[in-house]
């Protein structure tokens, strides 16, 4: 403490530490927020379903995506990324996730959405699996945090089963 | 700055600075707004910076009060035997000099 750069180099390595400390405080506080989040999507249509020239099933549907997740947010949220994903299972897979949807909400006043869209990324199957194939959807979400730790979680949503014949 | 006024310097650096992370992580968490903790903390840092680390008049106020020069005259150092323990090596250093 003897002199103006010796005092100055100890209050900035203090004040550095004390901010990493508030840092760390600010994500073990993200641990007493318990969200409830909703949702629903439904499949108001299926476009076409079709075999590729490769072999491979393609479906196009129109989809209905609400959901309520304010309560993800804290004030230590950055944003928080949601995907909507078709679960199913095949002979050869016991777990198949294609992701039809995402989105990234910026800030809690947009966390409660309703969206009407068709399929954003391609449903394809890596076979000829699909005909009345009977399917999950599931709303994933991971929480972006300003500092520290980050959540993921989900919601199964009713299944939807697909048509027997391509159309 | 003198002996107290170092002491000083160095409480007032943590403890202002500890009380501004508590007032402003306090803020930041009821107003649910990290920005405002880290703006109450930025604000907290340089005020800190503007207290403990300028050489103010209040860290001098305890001055060393050193003995008057006459002392040490009234008592001078029993360095005799020091001195003449390093002549004899300063002497067998000089004839080298002399023959270079």
């Amino acid at each position: 403490m003897h002199s103006f750069g010796y005092r100055a180099n100890a209050l900035l390595t203090f004040a550095v530490t004390i901010l990493a400390l508030m840092c760390a405080m600010a994500s073990i506080s993200d641990n007493f927020n318990h969200p409830s989040p909703s949702a629903h999507v439904e499949v108001l249509n299926i476009n076409w379903f079709q075999k590729q020239s490769k072999g491979n099933d393609e479906v196009s549907m129109q989809l209905n995506i609400s959901a309520d997740l304010q309560s993800l947010f804290t004030w230590n949220t950055k944003q928080v990324f949601v995907f909507v994903a078709a679960e199913y299972e095949t002979p050869k897979n016991s777990l198949n996730q294609i992701s039809l949807w995402d989105g990234i909400i910026p800030s809690r006043e947009h966390a409660k959405f309703w969206i009407h869209t068709s399929n954003k990324y391609h449903f394809i199957d890596q076979g000829s699996n699909l005909r009345g194939k009977e399917f999950n959807l599931t709303l994933h979400w991971h929480v972006m945090p300003k500092t520290g730790k980050m959540f993921a979680d989900k919601i199964v949503m009713s299944g939807y089963r697909l048509p027997e014949e391509y159309r | 700055m003198d002996w107290q006024g170092q002491k000083l310097a160095e409480q007032l650096m943590q403890i202002l600075l500890l009380a501004f992370a508590v007032v402003a992580f306090a803020t930041g968490y009821i107003s649910g707004s990290f920005q405002m903790m880290v703006l109450i903390y930025a604000v907290g840092v340089v005020l800190t910076t503007l207290v403990t680390v300028p050489n103010w008049p209040f860290f001098n106020r305890h001055p060393l009060k050193w003995l008057d020069p006459s002392e040490a005259e009234k008592h001078p150092k029993p360095q005799e035997a020091v001195s003449a323990k390093k002549k004899p090596a300063k002497n067998s250093s000089t004839p080298t000099q002399e023959a270079s």
